[in-house]
């Protein structure tokens, strides 16, 4: 079980959180300009990495809250979390051997 | 070859099985191929195996980066089933059982495919009307299923447990007869030494680094940690890393890759006789014939390459296991582990040919890749061989998603199948 740190809460346990999927992925301001290939990418089409992953979270059995993490995918090690709406920390794509 | 047969094993049992010798190969990779396939699972090994032995191509490679059938085929609970919804998913699974039936003697390999029935349990009205839905939707498509009131699902499998007192009484019952377990090793070596016996180069500890392609764009080759290998046509059934592979080629998925538990008891002697499901308390168990209750549980939340995963979601099995079967309260678990599933947003698999030219995928079977291991092979194969699909498998494209054409089995099932 992951151990994680909600930027409003705190470290908590997995348990309490609802996974959100990928973050960032913006709805399209006019969507009805969209041909049908880039509509579904934005539906379907997901990055998937082996590596950092930026990902929402909800805590639903906490504040309530959605923010981000990001994540590595092989390690299950969580590297930061953020406050939804905030950019993306800057941190290289794999993580750096330990 | 050498064919096994009763009289073989007795005669070598006389020689105290000092003569058995490996059943297939271990080549260095040459330089070129007709085709390659990427992914020694029982899907590509599947795969090979057709390409060879219907299609007649037979300077194939099975690249595979770790051992064959070290991934999924090795890591999931061998149910197999047809009993799915729509049209296209139930010719596409029933096309896979036919095969299963025929597979020890095709492959000359004993996969112990074992049709004890597959029992779908109801807990709910919901499940009750969408299971007898379900019935009447295979039997149209030729499909066995057939619904079970409590008392015949108690008279069924005797040890589960009917009574009024549980916290999601078992409300009745789909059974397909023709459902069961197979043995998963069984099915990767026993495509692995038919494969090889055909000439397909095997080749183990070998993972593809980059997918080359030419100033056309056509799959032109691709690199590998034992040196490039120059092809034309690609076929990737790389479960959990097609989305890795892929990029490699510079296409985007629609695949998110989950780790997928499954755990197994102490062995005891036969227990149970069929594999019994229930999608709405979240347990799959089934005994192998090694006397261990094999015992499926759920996908994490989260995306991962892990191969691992939270204690907190076999547990959740664990109770729907104990309340089902009271008897099993007393087992121990022996082992617990995780698979990489790749799951695409309706929950159907993609079989096709791609937008780059040479390059095919068979990937997205999620949950339930197993059960379909010889039709895959052999729709992967036919797919490369005539770089069109068979009609069985047409349906399955990549553009499905963009075209709106979904083969919606999450929203007919609801969760995991």
């Amino acid at each position: 079980m992951l151990l994680i740190p909600c930027p409003h809460c705190g470290e908590r346990p997995e348990i309490e959180f609802r996974y959100g999927g990928e973050a960032h992925v913006a709805r399209p301001a006019d969507p009805s300009a969209l041909d049908d290939e880039a509509w579904a990418a934005y539906l379907y089409l997901r990055n998937n990495p082996k590596g950092l992953h930026a990902e929402r979270w909800r805590h639903i059995h906490g504040c309530g809250r959605y923010f981000n993490v990001l994540r590595d995918t092989v390690s299950d090690k969580i590297t930061a979390t953020y406050k939804a709406g905030e950019p993306r920390p800057d941190l290289p794509a794999t993580e750096a051997a330990e | 070859m050498q064919r096994f047969s009763g009289l073989d094993l007795f005669l070598r049992a006389l020689g105290r099985h000092q003569t058995w010798k490996p059943q297939w190969r271990e080549p260095e990779p040459k330089a070129a191929y007709d085709a390659v396939i990427v992914g020694g699972g029982g899907h590509g090994l599947g795969a090979a195996y057709y390409l060879a032995k219907e299609f007649g191509l037979r300077n194939i490679a099975v690249l595979e980066k770790g051992w064959i059938g070290g991934g999924n085929t090795g890591r999931n609970t061998t149910i197999i089933r047809s009993n799915y919804l729509f049209d296209e998913s139930a010719a596409l699974y029933d096309h896979a059982v036919k095969l299963w039936e025929g597979l020890s003697q095709e492959l000359n390999y004993n996969v112990m495919f074992s049709q004890r029935g597959v029992l779908m349990l109801a807990h709910n009205i919901h499940d009750i009307q969408s299971f007898k839905r379900h019935v009447h939707a295979n039997r149209v498509n030729g499909v066995d299923n057939e619904w079970l009131t409590p008392e015949q699902v108690k008279e069924f499998c005797p040890a589960l447990n009917v009574g009024p007192n549980m916290r999601y009484p078992i409300l009745g019952g789909a059974l397909q007869r023709r459902g069961g377990t197979a043995r998963h090793d069984a099915v990767a070596w026993g495509y692995a030494r038919a494969a090889d016996a055909l000439g397909v180069d095997i080749i183990q500890n070998c993972e593809v680094t980059a997918i080359n392609r030419d100033a056309q764009g056509r799959v032109s080759g691709v690199e590998t940690t034992r040196g490039p290998i120059r092809t034309t046509k690609v076929g990737v059934s790389a479960a959990g890393h097609t989305s890795v592979l892929m990029q490699m080629a510079g296409l985007r998925m629609p695949l998110e890759s989950y780790p997928l538990q499954a755990l197994v008891s102490e062995p005891v002697k036969p227990a149970f006789n069929c594999v019994v499901m229930s999608n709405t308390i979240h347990a799959y168990i089934s005994q192998s014939d090694k006397g261990e209750m094999v015992i499926g549980a759920g996908t994490d939340a989260y995306t991962s390459y892990s191969q691992r995963g939270a204690l907190h979601i076999a547990t959740h099995t664990l109770d729907a296991i104990c309340e089902l079967v009271p008897m099993f309260r007393r087992l121990r678990m022996l082992r617990k582990w995780g698979g990489i599933v790749d799951v695409t947003p309706d929950r159907s698999p993609i079989l096709a040919k791609l937008p780059v030219p040479g390059l095919y995928v068979n990937c997205g079977w999620g949950t339930g890749g197993f059960k379909a291991t010889p039709g895959a092979g052999h729709l992967l194969a036919w797919t490369m061989a005539k770089d069109e699909p068979h009609p069985i498998n047409a349906p399955f494209t990549l553009e499905r998603f963009r075209d709106g054409r979904l083969i919606d089995e999450a929203a007919a099932a609801a969760v995991a199948h």
